[in-house]
């Protein structure tokens, strides 16, 4: 159908499209009132001796009582893991953009955290290697495919089009695309191995051999100067990552990583363990004696089937998505106000020459510092509440996104006469990227929704809470159920941004971390 | 007499509904080489496509833009206009270890545009004329009979645009080119095409032909030059 639109009588749009400032308005008021609902009560009766004792771990550390295999283990598991899923990943993405089964499979993969993953490969793998790095490929093949993707369409394509008609496609593949991605690929895939050692670390807190593990014991013992030392040594590990994770050292890396691997603990007989798992555990306990064939004891099985799911429903679901909602959406604007507040720190025209350098190591710390790790820690020290999970959630995500906003601030070119200090970050800078910013924020929100349900396993009733307790209980089904409730959520949240970036039109800015990591002599930023 | 290389008949081309050709009637035999002329924006890109999308399999391409990989070397982008001659294995071999008679084919065809000595550059790394040069150096080692040019010596001055040129004659049997430069044309083309609002305006021997009946057809570019 064609539709004839005379110039001056356009048909207005039903809803005015919401511009950047309506946007941001409607976010701070639904924090405000997630504010409101949120428990925030500092529980903890001397939190500020408990930071002083923790931050004299950092400042002496004690680094003989480090395990050294935890060292080992953290980087195995991620070379592996990141290796297998961005493996799988670059497979997917080849059929990405054409089928849709990929897309919502891989969309799905992604949506459960590592940590879910882990909880539930552990029922069939035991506490071993290959829950570990089962527990990372699987979610990074989903990420990757997706990122792989997104760099395959928009590569120039220009040579493709000249290749001489008849030219099998494998061919073209290699010589026409490839080349052309293989270092965006390369630059995304390295980057990510950094975020597949903090899901490692993060993997030893529900106790693979990690340092996560060993730190997660030193915090509770109270040996701060062992946790500080592991702290130290694991930023050593991501600081010097571009040192070590090179292309040459690859095969090397593999190959230690598989040496390295620890046994195998717990249960060895895998097949019968992952029958039993898909066949019973996770079947809803309900339909595990039905006789599904015959259709007149399909009513009886249904009324059982809902009077076992309105109690998760009502009673987990709900109140677990409502408060990972909640948590969410205050982290998600404080993320915005410290982004805001931190990035001058790391931009030529605000930090001076002494400042500045601080201000990035400050930013770089932050943002390699898991949120898990830190949210750990705050809830040591103020005791079980929202208030150490927002704080955790937006320190980290300030971190990642004032770091990137300075790199765009130097970017920027004003003019000679233009205004200095806060009238040139209020008229100039901020409103000159605040399209990025809301790319980057809004890019994020489904990240910091899956790290909130994640938290509930630390005590904050968000949905991981009630995953953890019915995984406890050895209620599988229930489990598996919240699991993909979960995964529904961050997927629903994950369209949201999407066409909340579309309508803003800043869906084409770019959100990848990966190409700060390889900063073009033209372009003065692409992140 | 032969049959034809090309036979455009009534063909018309659209984008989003406006038309870019219409009632284009077209017939080029073989060893006849054709200047397509006219105004930016006039179709001469879209005629070429055209051709292309009904013989593929008889086209070596000189796109406007050079199309090159940037990060493959010089070498390979060449070696790319026999891609489809080759079989997969040995493609994917080449890209890692190439063979030495494919190398020296190569170097003999990078010669013929004076650019033997950068076989193993990064394409990325050359300068727009030298990126020119290689998309016609993939042109003549795909060596197919009908040569379809799009601009392919708008970066070089018009010395060395005239040896391209005769590079190309050489090789290919029927040329079809788009050009802006009207010495360059009249010097090296047989008949001359002149498109003028999705039209053909003039089509006639270049012999017949000079420099001021062809420019009063793009006087308003002459008033940029």
């Amino acid at each position: 159908m064609r539709l004839h639109v005379l110039p001056g009588i356009l048909p207005a749009p039903r809803w005015p499209r919401p511009g950047y400032a309506a946007v941001s308005r409607w976010f701070a008021i639904l924090g405000l009132a997630a504010l409101l609902a949120a428990d925030l009560h500092v529980t903890s009766l001397h939190p500020w001796s408990d930071l002083e004792r923790l931050l004299g771990g950092l400042v002496r550390p004690d680094f003989l009582a480090v395990e050294g295999a935890s060292i080992l283990y953290t980087v195995a598991f991620a070379v592996l893991g990141v290796g297998l899923g961005a493996g799988a990943g670059f497979l997917l993405a080849i059929p990405y953009a054409r089928f849709r089964a990929v897309r919502i499979a891989c969309a799905f993969l992604r949506a459960v955290h590592e940590l879910f993953w882990a909880l539930l490969l552990m029922q069939v793998f035991g506490l071993s290697a290959t829950t570990g790095i089962l527990a990372i490929a699987l979610p990074y093949a989903g990420i990757c495919a997706k990122v792989y993707a997104e760099i395959i369409e928009e590569a120039d394509l220009s040579a493709l089009r000249v290749l001489p008609a008849g030219s099998d496609p494998v061919s073209a593949f290699a010589y026409a695309r490839l080349p052309e991605v293989l270092a965006s690929i390369r630059a995304y895939t390295f980057y990510r191995l950094e975020c597949g050692m903090r899901s490692t670390l993060v993997l030893g807190f529900i106790g693979l051999p990690t340092i996560g593990f060993y730190l997660e014991s030193a915090f509770r013992q109270g040996r701060y100067g062992e946790a500080g030392a592991l702290m130290l040594v694991f930023y050593a590990l991501i600081g010097t990552r571009r040192l070590w994770v090179r292309g040459w050292t690859l095969p090397l890396l593999v190959l230690g990583a598989i040496l390295a691997l620890p046994p195998m603990v717990g249960s060895t007989d895998v097949g019968a363990s992952l029958a039993r798992f898909l066949g019973h555990d996770i079947v809803p306990a309900p339909l595990r004696h039905a006789s599904l064939l015959a259709p007149d004891t399909w009513l009886e099985t249904w009324a059982a089937l809902w009077a076992w799911f309105r109690p998760i429903l009502t009673g987990q679901i709900l109140p677990g998505t409502l408060q990972t909602l909640v948590l969410a959406q205050v982290a998600l604007v404080a993320t915005a106000i410290g982004a805001l507040v931190l990035f001058p720190l790391t931009a030529r025209h605000f930090a001076g020459p002494v400042a500045r350098p601080f201000g990035r190591v400050l930013l770089v710390t932050v943002r390699s510092t898991p949120e898990y790790m830190l949210a750990y820690v705050a809830l040591q020290l103020l005791g079980p509440s929202m208030l150490p999970a927002i704080l955790a959630l937006s320190i980290h995500n300030a971190g990642i996104i004032g770091y990137l906003m300075g790199r765009h601030a130097d970017g920027l070119t004003y003019r000679p006469d233009a205004p200095r200090g806060l009238n040139l970050y209020a008229y100039e800078t901020v409103p000159r990227l605040y399209g990025q910013f809301l790319a980057y924020l809004l890019y994020r929100w489904e990240i910091i929704l899956r790290e909130s349900a994640i938290f509930g396993i630390l005590g904050v009733a968000t949905l991981g809470f009630y995953v953890d307790a019915a995984i406890a209980e050895l209620r599988l089904d229930v489990a598996a159920v919240l699991i993909l409730a979960t995964a529904l959520v961050a997927i629903a949240v994950d369209a949201a941004s999407r066409a909340l970036r579309r309508s803003l039109r800043i869906a084409d800015l770019p959100v990848r971390l990966a190409s700060t990591d390889t900063p073009r002599s033209s372009a003065p930023v692409t992140a | 007499m032969a049959e034809p290389a090309i036979r455009l008949a009534n063909a018309s081309a659209a984008y989003g509904g406006r038309a870019v050709l219409d009632g284009i009637d077209l017939v080029v035999h073989p060893g006849e080489r054709v200047a397509v002329m006219g105004r930016s924006g006039a179709g001469k890109s879209t005629l070429i496509g055209l051709i292309q999308a009904q013989i593929p399999e008889r086209v070596a391409l000189v796109p406007q833009a050079a199309a090159l990989v940037r990060t493959l070397s010089v070498f390979h982008n060449v070696y790319m206009g026999r891609l489809d001659r080759n079989r997969t294995s040995h493609n994917l071999r080449t890209l890692v270890w190439p063979a030495r008679a494919d190398l020296d084919a190569v170097r003999a065809v990078l010669a013929r545009v004076g650019l033997a000595d950068r076989l193993r550059d990064r394409a990325g790394a050359l300068s727009g004329g030298q990126q020119q040069r290689v998309s016609v150096a993939r042109a003549l080692y795909n060596g197919r009979p009908v040569l379809l040019a799009d601009e392919p010596v708008s970066a070089l001055d018009r010395v060395q645009g005239g040896l391209v040129l005769t590079e190309l004659a050489r090789t290919h049997e029927t040329l079809v080119m788009a050009l802006h430069d009207v010495s360059l044309a009249l010097s090296h083309a047989s008949r001359i095409v002149v498109v003028e609002a999705g039209r053909i305006a003039l089509d006639a021997p270049s012999a017949g032909l000079d420099a001021a009946a062809l420019r009063r057809y793009f006087v308003d570019e002459e008033a940029f030059a």
